[in-house]
């Protein structure tokens, strides 16, 4: 009797582990986002909820540094002591933070790490090379596919002779995408007035220091503009003045059209190489990622506004339309 | 919080802590709030990233930061004695300018310094673990900071910067010009500050056109707590206080991000909370404390 119990014992015991071992991993994955944001926001939403579509059971260290660069170095260094599965830093500041306090950290303390929503990682010093990173870090970046977007633009507005485009000179992701926009105008055969605003409490004057000078606004996904987004609105129903953007929220809010960048997204698809981090794949053999899937919006009653008419062409292939 | 997030709370501490000893010089010394810091502290990390990004060996990098930061200063204040524009918004107005200065300077919002030589590199050669040579490296730098401070309020000179702030009519009966003396005081204060911010780009890795907000709000939270915690009966006691305030605001931070009580759990958002009421905390103490002994 002694023995059969102590054989069912036996069997429960070896069950229970068995089951223990099939049952998930959980990882840590501690979060240095820059600020709250809405864009930033859905980034970190994105992720999270890839990684627990595909069953993967994480529990997370979320900071944010409140726009404060010291607080950004201050998370990333409480990160590095958190001891996490895996590091993930999401905006430009955060990623340099991390990226330091990753390289300061003795060698058993070093973690794989994963930054997201950066537009120029290379500028940035976070990798030497897009296709080999090396190193701990690679990440997916969100510099928009510029030449997507001006071509939507022409589309809508094949004699454009002058591009507007207004931002702050303050943000590195704006002044990439200027430069970027600059180039294909020459290609393109198209000249770029720029416009700058420090703060939103500016934008409505820099974007009336357009009228008259362009054709039409291109807004790219700077966070001073976008925060103001209806005073530039409102110049361009007064002016006639056809006003694009790169993100389409914009598009709802009253923009014209957009070639959609969706922050959700640009996290769902980072949530998917932070699987393969996670799997045990070496972020150095991961080539830094860019945003696959793009959306065209477009809000017809802003077009009409403004003085613009949607093309056949455009109107079919958009994935939403306000009206 | 965990020994690596403290090491770090206190080597932030000590590395903005450069910045403080310059508040306090304007803020107590000399009576003089001075919101150029804002500017001043991304000017000395812009010149230091691109000095050093150009070539330039990283400590003498840090010379040139000192010069700049001491000519922003120095132009608030002129713009205060010689233009008779209220300090606050002369140091607003030159906080301002130094945003698109410092673009000009990086020709950009942003310089990276990972991987660049920085003032690290000689202690790291010496043998010394990374994470610890921040704290050395900045320890040092505040020592001999608060060292030549407490050394210049001795001289002549200093005890003329003393008496403006305590009393600039009897120092101007006295044949001594307050002007230059204010002059050089907001010059040397934002001198400091551009040293805090060269080093804070080399050590977190970049430096950024938006490093610099809120560095007043954190330079005068630490200025408080330090007074409050650690008592400024004499200059030196004054200024070794500011240094631990920093560190003690660096500390409270670091605990701040990482507090839970049971189920609750503070929300990244409400750092600046906890900041503020941190503060008020440090302002009302004293009072509250003189109360209590009158009763």
């Amino acid at each position: 009797m002694k023995r059969i119990m102590f054989a069912a014992l036996a069997m429960v015991a070896i069950c229970g582990l068995a089951a223990q071992s099939v049952s998930a991993q959980t990882y840590t994955i501690s979060v240095n986002q820059f600020v709250e944001h809405p864009a930033l926001d859905a980034v970190l939403k994105g992720f999270q909820d890839y990684l627990k579509e595909n069953n993967i059971d994480v529990e997370y260290n979320v900071h944010n540094a409140q726009a404060n660069m010291g607080t950004a170095t201050q998370i990333a260094q409480q990160m590095i002591g958190e001891n996490p599965d895996l590091l993930m830093a999401i905006a430009t500041p955060s990623a340099q933070a991390v990226a330091q306090a990753n390289a300061k950290a003795p060698e058993n303390m070093k973690r794989p790490y994963l930054f997201t929503a950066v537009t120029d990682p290379v500028a940035a010093g976070l990798v030497k090379d897009i296709e080999h990173p090396g190193g701990l870090t690679t990440g997916v970046s969100d510099l928009l596919p510029l030449d997507k977007h001006i071509e939507m633009v022409l589309t809508y507005m094949p004699n454009l002779k002058k591009l507007g485009i207004l931002y702050n000179a303050g943000e590195a992701n704006s002044k990439a995408n200027v430069a970027g926009i600059k180039e294909l105008g020459e290609k393109m055969g198209f000249e770029v007035v720029e416009a700058t605003a420090a703060k939103t409490a500016d934008v409505y004057q820099a974007a009336k220091s357009l009228i008259g000078k362009v054709d039409a606004i291109f807004i790219p996904t700077d966070n001073t503009i976008i925060s103001a987004l209806e005073s530039v609105l409102k110049i361009g129903i007064q002016n006639k003045l056809p006003i694009f953007c790169a993100d389409t929220d914009s598009v709802e809010r009253g923009a014209i059209a957009a070639m959609g960048f969706d922050y959700y997204k640009h996290g769902y698809q980072t949530g998917a190489v932070a699987q393969r981090i996670l799997g045990g794949e070496k972020p150095a053999d991961i080539p830094v990622e860019f945003q696959k899937d793009l959306q065209l919006h477009i809000n017809t009653k802003a077009s009409a506004q403004m003085g613009v008419t949607p093309p056949e062409a455009l109107l079919q292939k958009a994935t939403k339309i306000y009206e | 919080m965990t020994i690596y997030a403290a090491l770090g709370a206190v080597e932030q501490g000590l590395v903005y802590g450069i910045m403080v000893i310059g508040v306090y010089l304007t803020f107590r010394i000399l009576d003089f709030p001075d919101l150029t810091v804002d500017g001043s502290l991304p000017l000395g990390a812009s010149i230091s990233a691109v000095a050093i990004t150009s070539g330039l060996n990283p400590y003498l990098s840090l010379l040139l930061a000192v010069a700049g930061g001491f000519l922003a200063g120095m132009i608030t204040a002129v713009l205060n004695t010689k233009f008779k524009i209220l300090h606050l918004l002369a140091s607003i107005l030159t906080m301002i300018a130094l945003y698109s200065i410092n673009i000009r300077i990086m020709s950009g919002p942003n310089v990276a310094l990972l991987g660049a030589d920085t003032v690290f590199d000689p202690v790291i050669a010496m043998g010394v673990p990374s994470q610890y040579a921040g704290i050395l490296v900045f320890g040092l730098f505040a020592v001999l900071v608060v060292s030549f401070i407490v050394w210049f309020l001795g001289t002549e000179l200093g005890q003329a910067v003393l008496a403006t702030g305590d009393n600039p009519q009897m120092i101007t009966s006295l044949g001594v010009n307050t002007h230059t003396i204010i002059i050089l005081g907001v010059g040397m204060s934002n001198a400091l500050v551009a040293l805090s911010g060269a080093l804070v780009a080399q050590n977190q890795g970049a430096a950024d056109v938006g490093m610099g907000i809120g560095t007043i709000i954190a330079g005068l939270a630490s200025v408080i707590i330090g007074e409050t915690v650690f008592g400024c009966k004499t200059i030196l006691r004054a200024f070794i206080a500011a240094l631990l305030g920093s560190v003690l605001y660096r500390l409270v931070i670091a605990m701040a991000l990482g507090v839970e009580f049971g189920s609750f759990k503070f929300n990244p958002s409400d750092l600046n909370l906890i900041t503020a009421l941190l503060v008020i905390c440090a302002l009302i103490t004293p009072q509250i404390k003189k109360r209590l002994i009158e009763r």
